[in-house]
Parts: structure tokens; sequence; C-alpha cells
């Protein structure tokens, strides 16, 4: 239960971020607030040569609102994200599932960056990313790229990052008027890993589901969008017989349900319905 | 053997200086060189909580950070709780109230405890509960516990002082 010895880098530009990259050659692993990646190194399931630490990159710590989007550095906390007022108030969803993660221990050293690139498939950050089609900014040797969401989760714990690129902003669209969200998620303890959750992003009009984005997680390698539900939804009038009917599409598009000793797939299926419903009644009366 | 780091940080108001492995973790400096071992080590993944310390006034793992990402911040751990005077109010609630049977976890739940009532000195159950979910303690039972955080509430209010003293 000790890591394996490796070099540590601590740059403070993203041009030096970039240049040791290229120099390690895809050994090293970036250091964020090292909540997931420390566990590994400990229990030896990661031996990269070197780290490169980002937690002198101050500037890459931020949640300022632009051009209709919040904007974070990859190296803020969840803590911050959890206490911003910029984020209660112009995306309270992502305020939400901020509350679901872990404890405020982890909170406290855990980065948004950090969860967004670990990419674990019951994380929270990751489908709220998917439901709100957040756009992850990234550095590389060739400059500066963008990747929508529905890109950027590849399978279990793999991104669209290269090995010489690193995250650096996370940009999160905030909702539109009569828009209505839930998180709802299943896990042994709070703070736990969820079993299974679900994002619920719902736009009403008159009474009827204008537009409608559900997304489970825990169920599959990476955050689900469960496109049945939301087409069952589209041009009906919201009511909780028709979110009930919605749900039961919930498991339908689900491939490869995650079997395993917290719980069956049989049982995540189930799971990935009751949320869903809990989900749009509640998304509806935020609408 | 990789290259060793020199770092430098404050822990409980005392300056150390030091070369380490970068893989030393914090908890092992602290216990190791430091020879601080009121942290203690549980489960070297960051779930049981018991080597929770403070970095610049906010909890940490120490068994999920390295020795080198603390250089130059300011580190208390239960050593830096009591003074000569006598224990601190958290720590004598835990006494009162029955809050720890072996103690292997208490060093983790009371810094915890100091930051949540530094920052919040009167939180409700469900924002003790939240913090308290973060620590593990496989004997007394959590009742006791929280009976001792009420406790330690209202000593800190009778006596007017902050949970956390201020950072030199």
């Amino acid at each position: 239960m000790k890591p394996p010895p490796f070099e540590y880098e601590a740059p403070t530009t993203i041009q030096e971020v970039v240049a040791l990259l290229q120099q390690h050659d895809g050994e090293a692993k970036i250091l964020a607030g090292g909540q997931s990646l420390m566990p590994l190194l400990n229990m030896r399931f990661a031996r990269p040569t070197a780290l490169i630490d980002l937690g002198r990159m101050t500037d890459l710590d931020y949640i300022r609102e632009e051009n209709g989007a919040i904007a974070i550095g990859a190296m803020t906390t969840k803590r911050s994200v959890e206490r911003s007022d910029l984020v209660k108030s112009r995306q309270p969803l992502l305020h939400a599932s901020t509350t679901w993660i872990a404890h405020p221990q982890i909170r406290n050293r855990g980065t948004v960056g950090g969860s967004m690139a670990q990419a674990d498939p019951a994380a929270e950050y990751p489908a709220v990313a998917v439901a709100l089609d957040a756009e992850f900014v990234i550095a590389g040797p060739d400059g500066q790229r963008s990747v929508a969401a529905s890109d950027f989760f590849i399978t279990y714990l793999t991104t669209a990052l290269k090995e010489n690129e690193v995250l650096t902003e996370i940009r999160v669209p905030v909702l539109p008027e009569r828009t209505g969200w839930s998180i709802q998620e299943v896990a042994r303890r709070h703070g736990d890993f969820a079993m299974v959750g679900a994002v619920a992003i719902l736009g009403l009009a008159g009474g009827s589901c204008e537009s409608a984005r559900v997304v489970l997680f825990g169920v599959g390698a990476t955050p689900q969008r469960a496109t049945s539900v939301e087409q069952a939804l589209i041009g009906q009038a919201a009511s909780e017989a028709l979110f009930a009917t919605a749900a039961e599409k919930a498991a339908e598009g689900l491939e490869d349900t995650i079997s395993d000793v917290h719980a069956s797939a049989e049982y995540r299926r189930h799971l990935a319905q009751v949320l869903t419903r809990r989900a749009l009644a509640e998304a509806a009366e935020r609408a | 053997m990789a290259t060793m780091k020199t770092v430098r940080m404050k822990v409980n108001g005392v300056t150390h200086e030091s070369e380490v492995e970068p893989r030393t973790t914090l908890v092992d400096f602290l216990r190791g060189p430091l020879a601080l071992t009121g942290t203690h080590v549980g489960c070297e993944h960051g779930v049981c909580g018991a080597c929770t310390i403070l970095v610049d006034g906010r909890t940490a793992r120490s068994c999920l950070m390295l020795a080198v990402q603390a250089d130059g911040a300011e580190i208390t751990t239960v050593e830096g709780l009591a003074t000569p005077e006598g224990l601190h109010p958290i720590q004598q609630a835990f006494i009162e109230e029955h809050g720890l049977q072996c103690g292997f976890c208490t060093p983790g739940f009371l810094m915890s405890l100091v930051e949540l009532l530094s920052e919040n000195p009167d939180p409700s159950d469900a924002e003790i509960k939240d913090v308290l979910g973060g620590q593990i303690c496989r004997c007394t039972g959590y009742q006791s516990i929280l009976k001792s955080v009420h406790s330690a509430i209202a000593k800190l209010r009778t006596a007017g002082v902050a949970a956390q003293p201020p950072l030199a």
C-alpha cells in the first residue's frame, strides 16, 4: 500500500505541462487533486515514471460566467464549486450534483478536471457534463482544442484526451428559461459511488414537454443518454402518468449493464427506471 | 530511486525542512521523520478518514497527499489541538460523551470537526452527519459521537472561542 517510485514535477505554466508530457512520452500521469490517482498509486494499479502535479497551476482555479456558460478551470476544487454563489444561482444542477460527491474532506481537494479526466462510470460530473452538453477545453502540443461532452467520454476511465494533452477548462452552459432539472442517485451510503444515478433536464412550454434530456450513470462504461425516454416525452403533456410510462423505457437502450458485487445488472436496470421517473417528476416541478 | 525533493512546511506552528522521496505520502512523512504519530494510517485509499488533517485550515486525507504537495503549506494535526492548559473542547467533549472506544479513528474525527465547527459554530444535524459520513468508526457507534459534537458546540459557545486557532 505504498506508491512505487516516480519523478515529481510541479510546473506553473500549461506550456511546461505539455513539454513534460512529451518528455515522458506517455509514461507520466497528471496529478490534479489526487483523490482518485493516489489510491491507484498506493495500490500500485498505476506505475507512472513521473507525476506532473498541477497543484501550483493557480491560474486553472476559477469559476466565471462567459457567453452563456459557466467556465470552470480544471483545478477548481469541488468544494469551490459547492460554495460558489454563481454556480448555485446560474447552474444549480452542477451545485446539486457536487453535494452527492464523496464527503467534504474529499471535496476539499478533488477537482472538477480530475473527475472529468478520470471518467469513472459511476461518477456524477461526467453524467452532468453529458446532460448539459458541456465543452472540454484541452491543451496539447498543437495548441488548444475543444471537445463536446458527447465525444469526450470514450469508455471506462478513458477519455478523448491524448497522451500529451491536458484538460484545462470545462464550459457548462446555463439552462434556458422554463427548464427544470434533477439528479437522483442510489448508493449504499451517501457519499459512496452511485449504484445508479439519473440526471433529467426538462423544458416545458404551456404544460407540454418541449425538450428532454435524460442521462444515466453507474449502468455502463460511460454516462448513457436514455434517448427512448427522451423521445417518449417530447411534445407530450407533462404528467405523472407520462413520466411513469416514459421512465419504463429507461432500461431499453442500456447495453452491457454493469453487474458486480454492489448490484446485479437486473437491479441496476430496475433502479434506472425508478430514478428516471423521480428525476422527471422533480425536473417538471422546477421547470 | 527517484530524485529527492526538498520540502518545507509548518506543522502545528513549527517549520520543518526535509529531503523526501516524491512517493512519500504526507501521512508517512508526519509519522516517520516528524514522529507525529497522532495521525493514524488506516485504509490508505481515502475511505476511512483516520489520517484526516488540516492543510491550510482545510481537511485533507494525508494518505492521499504526497509530502511534496504540501511544500509551503501550514499543517495542523491532532497534536496541535491541546495546549499546556488542557485539551481542546472537542477532545474534552469526546471523553465526556464516550465519543471513542479504541480511539483509532478519533484523530480524524477531531480534525474534521475542527474544520466544521470553525466554519459553522452552529451546524444542523444534517450538516454534522455530512461531515461524520466521511469518517469511519467501527466500535463506538455514531450516536455517542453525535452527542460529543453537540457537547463540543456548547463548550465552544460557552468559552467564546473558535474551534480552530488562527494559522500562525
